[in-house]
């Protein structure tokens, strides 16, 4: 079946931070296509908006055919979806991208800030043992959630709530040990994990952010840098929407 | 029911119907034939490619503006090799012609690609891109210059031997001397308009918007500017035309074709619903049989002074 576009309906929506809200979707059978690490494309109402706005998966349940987004409120659009109410229906298409290669490795799931919400899934799905890493500036969100599958280590920048610092701060103080990395973040914390996973020896996956207009591959707006030729252009870019968000961390240049 | 007769002819190539995609937005069809029935399209008109391949501009490429979007995408293409042992026969199974989109940095790399394009008895019409606004070289300074679109023109007409279109930029003070200057050129129909030259600022990170700076501004806010320009070129030339600019709508595709256009491609649209394509297909017949209108070719530069 692969991606569809849909209206969905709003089952669910609710702020569960300042400027986060946590949206839940009535998409049908996109919910049976979806895995952990992919994300959606959603589309505002209002025609000066043209393009859709990537969210990443925070949710899947299939029984219902409902999806979860969880998204931080930084401009227009977003400030257009935290609108909805329950009930309302929003366009959506999906699911776009890859996702995560589920290795049989024990884990470190290291996300920072609007990065965590893609890691609930994938802690839902990977059945190993893990433990989770979450990033914060100040507020928490969503950490709770992620107590029932696994082992969660925190870290604030103001030092509020667990390690005062960063994620890899985090990481050296609760000796977290692992076999495979799943990240997702901001640039500057992918390039720490990186670089975290060459010297660990460690199977490392990064998902990646960048502007996009078709989200399915087509216009090639949203490249990044990668090591190798890639399939597409033969030169060294990847489109963020369609080979990944998801890369193995030497994939591609940070 | 009345029968509608959708078909039209571009340079003696016949269409099934006028509705076709624009350059650079929708690939060459394999992403969208997921949303999309390409056999339904009159034809498929492919991202730009080079003799070689092409890396494109740095990142971010495109900025979401008012009513529209700009890109500075860079042509990125896998060269023509590519394209045509990958592209061509992908599409050559749907029932829809294809035409192929050329970009540049020099006549001779315009004229190794119209050469090696000669072959492929596929492919149904070449489309050349002399006014893509976000290379550096070549491009568009063959589509601001008359002479030298007069020039590159002949140049390619020399050599190819499918019919030729030359795809106009907006970014000129008159439309109609570079339309007659292709027309002189030899060219056998006219594409129009590219994007707009345009800039935006983030005002947050005091930056430009895109890698590139500038970037061509394309979606529903230059459609007015793109049926004015239809529709001079229009007057002046007697190539067919091709028209396209912000077209979100069966309406907008009816503006152009009223305006002059015989065919019609639809760009950033599809990045706002990857069906628009159909959509505008289905509602041109919509608006033919409430208007009792039984030949399409009844509408095509219906209206003038
Ligand atoms: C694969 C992927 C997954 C994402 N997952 C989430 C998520 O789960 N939760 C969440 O809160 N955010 C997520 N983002 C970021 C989210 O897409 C942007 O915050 C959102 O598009 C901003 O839209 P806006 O209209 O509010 O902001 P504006 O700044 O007004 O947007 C203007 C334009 O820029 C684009 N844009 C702005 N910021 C970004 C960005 N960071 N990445 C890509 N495009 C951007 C918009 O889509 C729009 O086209 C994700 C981005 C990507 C690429
Ligand atoms: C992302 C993007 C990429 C484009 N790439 C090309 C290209 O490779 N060659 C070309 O001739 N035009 C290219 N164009 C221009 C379009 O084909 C079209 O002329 C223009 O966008 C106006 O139509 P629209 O408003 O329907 O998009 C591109 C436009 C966009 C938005
Ligand atoms: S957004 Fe079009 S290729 Fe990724």
């Amino acid at each position: 079946m692969g991606k569809t576009r849909v209206k969905a309906k709003v089952s669910f929506h609710e702020q569960i931070a300042s400027d986060i809200y946590s949206m839940r979707l009535q998409v049908g059978a996109m919910a049976s296509e979806a895995v952990p690490g992919q994300f959606v494309a959603v589309y505002c109402k209002d025609g000066s908006r043209l393009l859709p706005r990537p969210i990443s998966i925070c949710e899947i349940n299939e029984a219902k055919g409902e999806l979860r987004l969880v998204y931080r409120v930084v401009g227009d659009g977003t400030e257009e979806f935290s609108k909805l109410h329950a009930g309302a229906l929003v366009t959506v298409m999906g699911p776009l991208g890859n996702g995560y290669d589920l290795l049989d490795k024990k884990a470190i799931l290291i996300a920072g800030g609007i990065g965590i919400p893609p890691m609930l899934e994938l802690a839902k799905q990977l059945a190993v043992p893990k433990t989770i890493v979450l990033g914060y500036r100040d507020e928490l969100f969503l950490n709770e959630d992620f107590e029932k599958y696994g082992e969660v280590v925190i870290a604030s920048e103001d030092g509020k709530h667990g390690t005062k610092g960063n994620v890899l701060d985090a990481i050296a103080e609760s000796q977290v040990t692992g076999e495979a990395i799943y990240s997702c973040g901001p640039l500057p914390m992918l390039r720490a994990v990186k670089q975290y996973g060459m010297e660990h020896d460690m199977v490392t996956q990064i998902s990646m952010e960048e502007k996009m207009a078709c989200g399915i591959g087509a216009c090639l707006s949203c490249v990044c840098e990668s090591t190798e030729v890639d399939a597409h252009s033969h030169v060294h870019n990847k489109r963020v929407c369609k080979d990944g968000p998801v890369f193995y961390a030497q994939e591609v240049t940070l | 029911m009345m029968n509608v007769n959708m078909e039209v002819s571009l340079a003696g190539v016949t269409l099934k119907n006028p509705v076709m995609t624009a350059s650079g937005t929708f690939g060459s069809g394999v992403e969208y034939s997921e949303f999309v029935d390409l056999n339904k399209l009159g034809a498929v008109v492919t991202k730009g490619v080079a003799n070689v391949a092409w890396q494109g501009n740095p990142t971010p490429r495109i900025a979401e503006t008012y009513g529209g979007m700009m890109n500075a995408v860079g042509l990125q293409n896998p060269g023509i090799d590519v394209f045509c042992e990958r592209d061509i026969p992908f599409l050559k199974q749907y029932d829809t012609r294809i035409i192929v989109n050329v970009c540049g940095h020099t006549e001779a790399e315009y004229v190794e690609v119209v050469e090696r394009l000669a072959a492929e008895n596929d492919v149904a019409m070449l489309e050349i891109n002399v006014s893509c606004p976000n290379v550096k070289e070549g491009g568009i300074a063959f589509g601001q210059k008359p002479e030298a679109l007069e020039a590159i023109t002949k140049a390619v007409k020399r050599v190819a031997r499918q019919p030729v279109i030359m795809k106009l930029s907006p970014n000129v003070t008159d439309i109609t001397e570079m339309a007659k200057a292709a027309e002189a050129g030899g060219a056998d129909c006219l594409s129009l308009i590219n994007t707009l030259t345009g800039m935006k600022i983030d005002v947050d990170r005091r930056c430009f918007a895109l890698a590139n700076k500038t970037g061509g501004l394309s979606g529903p806010a230059i459609k007015p500017i793109a049926v004015r320009m239809v529709y001079q070129v229009a007057q002046a030339v007697s190539l067919p035309i091709i028209g396209m600019g912000g077209i979100m709508t069966a309406e907008d595709a009816l503006e152009f074709i009223l305006a002059g256009a015989t065919a019609v491609s639809i760009g950033t649209a599809n990045f706002v619903n990857p069906n628009t394509t159909i959509n505008v297909l289905e509602g041109i017949e919509a608006y033919m049989l409430n208007y009792g209108v039984r030949d399409i070719n009844e509408l095509i530069g219906a209206v003038h002074e």
